[in-house]
């Protein structure tokens, strides 16, 4: 066991387990706090209940398919995060990306009529993946060209996508009417994956979230190009010295990352659910929660995958927790907290590789 | 006879490795002693439980006899220990004086209080000759100086005992000279100091007693005055080393690479760092541009390998002119580059041994298939590099290179480079940091690779390896190279003038 936790990917986990672990105690003193002010509000282990189980108690498998639904846009953010990370860049852009390649997509949904109605959902995909990415080669064409902070053109590139989107939607006449901005054409197809949840809104987003986590798991640990790219991210003047083209690597480092967020976008906006193209000017939170999701899956793909479903599991608790009388920012409360513990995870394990090896010194 | 400290078996282990093995070292009062080891052979690890960075799994540590449990530096600071660390612990754009008192200030009032802090400063300063000046900033004074406010933060919280880490390694022989008389001076005056060290002429020099480490284990303790430098080295490596480097004479043939007239500018000022340089390398010889830090020497070895853009000149290699060829291009055919600055271009220290092996030829057929890394093959050759190379680390061919010593990651840097096989090897400071038994195996690989026809090119700072290693000097200066000489009949302080400057000939 102590052998088992002191290897270094079995530490990050327990790590990451911590975290949640904190998170769920700080959010349990709030609903015992809630408890004793709120006379609504009495039963706090049945709320904590509700937010284990991810409010499936009442939902059950059709809440699950809602939980997969929360979950698809954001493992694919957290993995544009996360990616960059990886090769040494925040892309803290994702909103912009995510937005952005919704459009291309939804655009394409709509107006390419003239390309088969059962391939145009694919189409409209991959515009998504291409938009996105050119969203994020903006960042990276600065970065490596003119050394602009990365950081900082992936902020105001969230801005001038979240504007240009909403401005387009005006623009375009019908069926871009800002009013049912639904895809009325061609939806990501479901293969009886809503039959199965329970007549829900589930396609096969999910399970190209998934095959994307695992792709990106791939190029990472096993190819060449990844083998570059984190050498890149690790030490910049080392990989210049062995001949790797950094700047070349920054810029697709940041292409693939916008385009896992344009992907996000493009999955959620031809999606069967109606979603509307915001005009309230406010930046998505898929895009923010993917900053969430790297974090607490330590940036590896596969950890994204199941911090993802998580992050999807507490979000899909807000409205059953109201039924037990609590309020349903408790969640958001509780998954801030995981958040900043993940934060700290560094610490976790290094407390715990101190504790282990004092021990096993005896 | 009291001892001020006794370290009474002392076992202290990281996960893989027993740093410390059951040592026991008892210290005089008022001696010098040096801890004489290989890198990784324990000697900081076994300070650090002294100094409470580390908490020993094992063992005991009495001051003047009694037992004490130091869990932290300002526990040991309490017991009067203080330590000066390889890498100076210094607050940049503070004062000589706010870097003295910082942690220990006087108040007046609740309000700071330097004018006494001050006093008692320049008094140190005087009474130990320090030449301090009290209200210099740090980031303006050289390095040498940097150490001396280690000193003086030491002796201002009047510590008895002094432990210095390596504190010549980042000194010119000028400050080494200067260090030497105010560590004598300091255990005059009754100071106890105890200095990690694996050169083994400072060891001759001052100290009085030595204590040999070997792979976690305490060899001997000895007196300095009844041993020698060869009885030393051998204690320290466990088998007999050549400090003298043995070859034959050079018989060099054509030459491989050709500078003309090359100059880098600066980009920091107008002049250029790298002014009008030509020279050339043959095979069968080693060429050593010699020369103090800071003379065009990075410049010059980035442009030949291609980190830097050229502004002037050109680089003939095999005939070919390689002036504005990529990095990659070079090191696939047959330039080998070991750098300067290990840490900052030669190794990716989060990348475990095998993945740092392979840092220039991940792309060749042997490591790769459609793009897909063949993990058999890179670890089944790195594990052959490592027992080719002697590369020892913990966790062998999966352990992060951050972990490994100083020596053994640059011998996972020698090895890399020179298992590509390459006609002309750059080596940049190779023995920069390393002990002995290290150093005569990166000098030995240097000569081998001469006398199988490869050329090479070594940039130095240290005087004697110039001397002993090289076939034929030349001499850096300013950008410019100012001397040549024949190391068989050349003085050192020959050599020192045209470092320095103070001649300067025209070079054919």
């Amino acid at each position: 066991m102590k052998k088992w936790l002191l290897k270094e990917g079995n530490g990050k986990l327990f790590a990451s387990l911590m975290a949640i672990l904190i998170g769920m105690v700080f959010g349990f003193i709030i609903l015992l706090i809630a408890a004793a002010v709120a006379p609504k509000a009495s039963y706090p282990l049945d709320g904590l209940y509700t937010i284990i189980t991810g409010g499936l108690r009442y939902s059950g498998i059709k809440g699950f398919g809602t939980v997969l639904r929360y979950a698809t846009p954001v493992i694919l953010t957290g993995l544009s995060v996360g990616f960059a990370f990886k090769t040494g860049l925040f892309n803290i852009g994702a909103a912009g990306q995510y937005v952005m390649g919704g459009f291309a997509a939804a655009y394409i949904a709509v107006k390419w009529t003239f390309i088969p109605l059962e391939y145009l959902w694919i189409v409209g995909l991959l515009g998504s993946i291409l938009v996105g990415g050119l969203w994020g080669l903006i960042s990276g064409l600065l970065k490596a060209l003119r050394n602009v902070n990365e950081v900082i053109s992936s902020i105001m590139l969230n801005y001038i996508g979240m504007i240009t989107v909403s401005t387009l939607v005006i623009l375009i006449p019908d069926p871009f009417n800002p009013s049912r901005t639904k895809v009325p054409l061609s939806q990501i197809p479901t293969f009886g994956l809503d039959t199965l949840f329970g007549k829900n809104t589930v396609d096969v987003g999910i399970v190209i979230a998934i095959l994307v986590a695992i792709m990106i798991y791939v190029i990472l640990e096993k190819t060449t190009f990844g083998y570059e790219l984190k050498a890149c991210g690790f030490n910049r003047n080392a990989a210049r010295y062995a001949g790797i083209n950094d700047k070349r690597g920054i810029i697709l480092s940041m292409t693939i990352s916008g385009a896992l967020s344009g992907l996000a976008g493009g999955l959620v906006y031809i999606s069967s659910i109606t979603k509307v193209f915001d005009q309230s000017l406010v930046l998505q939170k898929e895009g923010f929660d993917g900053i969430s999701v790297a974090l607490l899956g330590l940036s590896n793909p596969i950890g994204i995958i199941f911090s993802g479903f998580f992050i999807g599991m507490l979000r899909n608790a807000g409205t059953p927790l109201s039924r037990s009388g609590f309020n349903e920012e408790v969640v958001r409360i509780m998954t801030s907290t995981i958040i900043y513990a993940s934060a700290f995870s560094l610490i976790f394990r290094e407390k715990l590789t101190k504790f282990l090896t004092r021990k096993v010194g005896k | 006879m009291s001892y001020i400290i006794e370290m009474l078996n002392i076992t202290k282990e990281f996960p893989g490795i027993i740093a410390n093995d059951d040592i026991t070292l008892r210290i005089k009062k008022g001696e010098i002693h040096a801890l004489l080891g290989e890198n990784g052979a324990g000697k900081s690890t076994l300070m650090s439980v002294l100094f409470g960075l580390y908490k020993a799994e094992n063992g005991q540590i009495l001051i003047n006899g009694k037992e004490c449990k130091i869990h932290n530096p300002n526990d040991a600071n309490h017991y009067g220990i203080g330590m000066v660390h390889q890498h100076f612990k210094l607050v940049h754009n503070f004062t000589v004086l706010e870097n003295v008192v910082l942690g220990v200030e006087s108040l007046k009032h609740g309000i700071l209080d330097m004018s006494e802090a001050e006093e008692k400063v320049i008094e140190l300063s005087h009474k130990y000759n320090l030449f301090i000046e009290p209200q210099a900033l740090i980031a303006d004074i050289s390095v040498g100086m940097q150490q001396r406010v280690e000193i003086l933060k030491m002796l201002y919280r009047k510590n008895e005992i002094l432990i210095f880490d390596e504190p010549t390694a980042v000194l010119t022989p000028q400050e080494i000279d200067e260090l030497m008389k105010i560590m004598k001076n300091l255990a005059n005056e009754g100071k106890t100091i105890l200095f990690i060290t694996h050169k083994l002429n400072e060891i001759m020099s001052i100290a009085d007693r030595v204590s040999i480490l070997r792979k976690g284990k305490l060899i001997d303790t000895l007196d300095v005055d009844k041993v020698n430098k060869e009885q030393l080295s051998e204690l320290m490596v466990g088998r007999k080393v050549m400090l003298e480097v043995i070859k034959d004479l050079a018989k060099p043939t054509e030459e491989i690479l050709v500078v003309k007239d090359l100059c880098v500018k600066s980009n920091r000022h107008q002049k250029n760092t790298v002014n009008h340089v030509s020279f050339s390398v043959r095979r069968g010889e080693i060429l050593c541009i010699a020369g103090i830090e800071g003379n065009g020497q990075t410049d010059l070895v980035y442009a030949l390998t291609g980190l830097t853009k050229v502004d002037q000149g050109h680089i003939f290699y095999k005939g070919e002119d390689i002036t504005h060829k990529s990095i990659r291009y070079r090191s696939t055919h047959g330039i080998a580059h070991i750098p300067e600055d290990r840490h900052k271009h030669g190794l990716i220290l989060d990348y475990n041994l095998a993945q740092n092996l392979i840092l220039q030829t991940y792309f060749k057929d042997t490591y790769q298939k459609n793009g897909f890394l063949n993990f058999s093959s890179i670890y089944t050759n790195a594990e052959k590099t490592i027992d080719r190379f002697d590369i020892r680390s913990g966790n062998r061919s999966k352990s992060i290179t951050r972990s490994m010593s100083g020596g053994n990651q640059q011998k996972v840097i020698v090895a890399r480079e020179i298992e590509t096989n390459p006609d002309l090897l750059i080596a940049v400071q190779p023995t920069r940091g390393l002990d002995v038994g290290a150093i005569e195996y990166i000098h030995k690989t240097l000569v081998e690779q001469r006398d199988s026809g490869k050329a090479v090119l070594l940039i130095s700072l240290e005087l004697s390896e110039v001397m002993s290693v090289s076939d034929r000097i030349l001499v850096i200066y300013e950008g410019e190279l100012v001397g040549q000489a024949d190391p068989l009949h050349v003085t050192p302080q020959e050599l020192g003038l045209f470092m320095s400057g103070s001649k300067r000939e025209v070079i054919q």
